[in-house]
């Protein structure tokens, strides 16, 4: 461990070097978001007229509000119903005994292995006979619970002790008090990871969203973003405008809550 | 005597609250997750096209297609192209970041704020902010440095030798972030104890790595070994996005066995065929998984 002073001094100039390149894509988009005219092809990440005119455009010649809004409502509905369901189910598993729980817990766990690509078939059928098609229902239904969050939960209400619940029923209250008042409180850390992922994921998720919405108003922000593309297929600065406002939220999410998000990233990797 | 029967109705009483808890959520299950994997298997032995009322039984044909469909070994062969060379390389660039950014004093939190972001961002626009840098000139940068350094132009997407490579390279820029979130999890758990001691003993740095940090790292690998063949198995929107203009790239270059099953169900309406390709999907994913168990397994 000899050239261990060396090696020390360019290490962190390496790993910024790389990691400029590293955000050269993301820097690139949004300079190239605030260009206008004949400067978007300039080569340049300067810019030396910076105007949010593309953006306008966007927002007032598109249906890109819609989508965002879209993306929003069915993120903050899957996103309620995982901190809800599976938070119960993970709860239930950890501190509860009833027949047929080992079962009932490997068959939620192994739905973690059924790829989505094989459900959506099955998925689109249901969906096109009950009139789910360009439905907020349509979009959010399949997500609605995760054998991943009931995990997760699991392995954080397992940590607690009992007679913290015993307390409760002491005290004379009702089991779904007990898990609301008591249980829920302390696990606020995992539902605040698991809060995220869902909303990030659900943000994010293409393959669904672009099967279940054929009505231009009823696509999500990824599937307006990918179909209107192909009709702005030569003016790049637009292209790079839609793809700022679909990351943009993202970002501020995660500069806001990285702790929790490299956290709870980590965990999954040592506990799976 | 007393006692014991109340904390027996106090047992079956909280039993009963248990199987209301879990009530809705294996209602979903059942209806959202089983029900249709068993139905994906039905379909997958008949000519359902959504547009004739009915599904006609046609037993394993659509399995026996398979073996005569040139699309399916052109798309699985793409397939296993990005996990055969997609994962080796982002878990080699994971473990460098985080090796590298675990022994920096300073900065090491900013490093693993920038290297995990593209993991977060949209892959819809990670798609299409890579589909640009790869354009010919002068639109696209990495055509234009080559030219700087007088290479000529290449064609990138529109290349069947090139076009899978341009995908992997975003694939792989977008998830090198978590390979080395994880692996920082695991550097983090080894005791510096074994360091101290090794360093003592005069050991090199190389050896250290070696024979401490790579053997305790084990879990670490396996795990993105597994996630990250998932993760490249079912590769779909960067391809879709990317090679928008030509569908997967000219010749089907780089369209992944998912994209397959994409245009197969919902641009050729041919169900019960897609239905066998998901088939397909899942036995690979599933003995990818149980070997992941055993090994995971035979180390206790």
């Amino acid at each position: 461990m000899k050239d261990r002073t060396l090696t020390n001094k360019i290490r962190p100039i390496l790993l910024f070097i790389f990691g400029l390149l590293m955000l050269f894509p993301f820097v690139w988009m949004l300079s190239t978001s605030i260009k206008q005219g004949r400067e978007v092809y300039s080569l340049s990440l300067w810019v030396s007229n910076p105007s949010l005119d593309n953006y306008t455009r966007l927002f007032t010649n598109s249906y890109f509000p819609r989508w965002f809004i879209n993306s929003f409502i069915a993120g903050t509905i899957v996103t309620c119903s995982i901190l809800f369901f599976d938070s119960l189910m993970g709860y239930t598993f950890a501190k509860h005994n009833f027949r047929g729980k080992k079962l009932i817990f490997i068959l939620v766990l192994s739905t973690m292995m059924i790829p989505t690509e094989m459900l959506i078939i099955p998925w689109y059928l249901i969906s096109s006979k009950a009139g789910w098609v360009d439905t907020y229902w349509g979009i959010v239904f399949p997500g609605l619970m995760t054998g991943f969050g009931t995990f997760l939960m699991r392995q954080f209400f397992d940590t607690l002790p009992d007679d913290l619940f015993d307390a409760g029923r002491i005290d004379g209250m009702n089991e779904f008090s007990i898990w609301v008042q008591i249980g829920m409180p302390l696990v606020k850390a995992a539902l605040s990871a698991l809060a995220i992922f869902s909303f990030v994921g659900n943000w994010n998720a293409f393959l669904w969203p672009l099967i279940i919405s054929s009505a231009t108003k009823m696509y999500t922000l990824p599937v307006g973003l990918a179909l209107f593309n192909g009709e702005f297929s030569t003016e790049w600065e637009m292209i790079m405008t839609g793809a700022s406002v679909a990351t943009i939220p993202v970002i501020i999410i995660y500069i806001i809550f990285q702790r929790q998000i490299i956290e709870g990233i980590a965990l999954t990797g040592v506990k799976g | 005597m007393k006692n014991k029967i109340k904390k027996g109705t106090l047992a079956r009483e909280k039993e009963k609250w248990a199987y209301l808890f879990i009530s809705v959520p294996v209602v979903f299950y059942l209806l959202v997750r089983f029900l249709p994997t068993f139905y994906a298997f039905y379909l997958s032995f008949t000519d359902w096209d959504i547009i004739s009322a009915s599904a006609n039984w046609i037993g394993l044909d659509n399995y026996k297609r398979l073996f005569t469909d040139k699309i399916f070994y052109i798309t699985l062969s793409n397939t296993f192209y990005y996990v055969l060379y997609g994962l080796p390389i982002s878990i080699l660039v994971g473990f460098l970041l985080a090796y590298n950014i675990d022994k920096v004093k300073i900065g090491s939190g900013l490093f693993k704020t920038i290297y995990f972001m593209p993991y977060i961002t949209s892959m819809v626009a990670v798609a299409w902010v890579w589909r640009w840098l790869f354009q010919p000139a002068p639109i696209g940068i990495f055509n234009n440095i080559l030219i700087s350094m007088g290479i000529p132009m290449q064609e990138f997407l529109n290349s069947v030798e090139q076009s899978k490579g341009c995908i992997l390279a975003a694939t792989i820029w977008s998830g090198v972030g978590f390979q080395m979130i994880i692996f920082m999890a695991g550097l983090k758990g080894i005791s510096k104890q074994y360091y101290e001691a090794a360093e003592i003993d005069g050991a090199s740095a190389f050896n250290a790595l070696r024979y401490i940090t790579l053997p305790l790292l084990r879990n670490s690998f396996i795990f993105l070994l597994i996630t990250g063949t998932i993760r490249f198995l079912r590769i779909f929107t960067q391809v879709v996005n990317m090679t928008r203009s030509s569908g997967g790239g000219p010749l089907n270059s780089a369209k992944p066995l998912v994209l397959y099953i994409y245009d197969t169900a919902f641009r050729s309406f041919d169900m019960g065929y897609a239905s066998a390709l998901t088939v397909i999907l899942f036995i690979i994913i599933l003995l990818i998984t149980l070997i992941q168990m055993r090994v995971t397994r035979n180390e206790r």
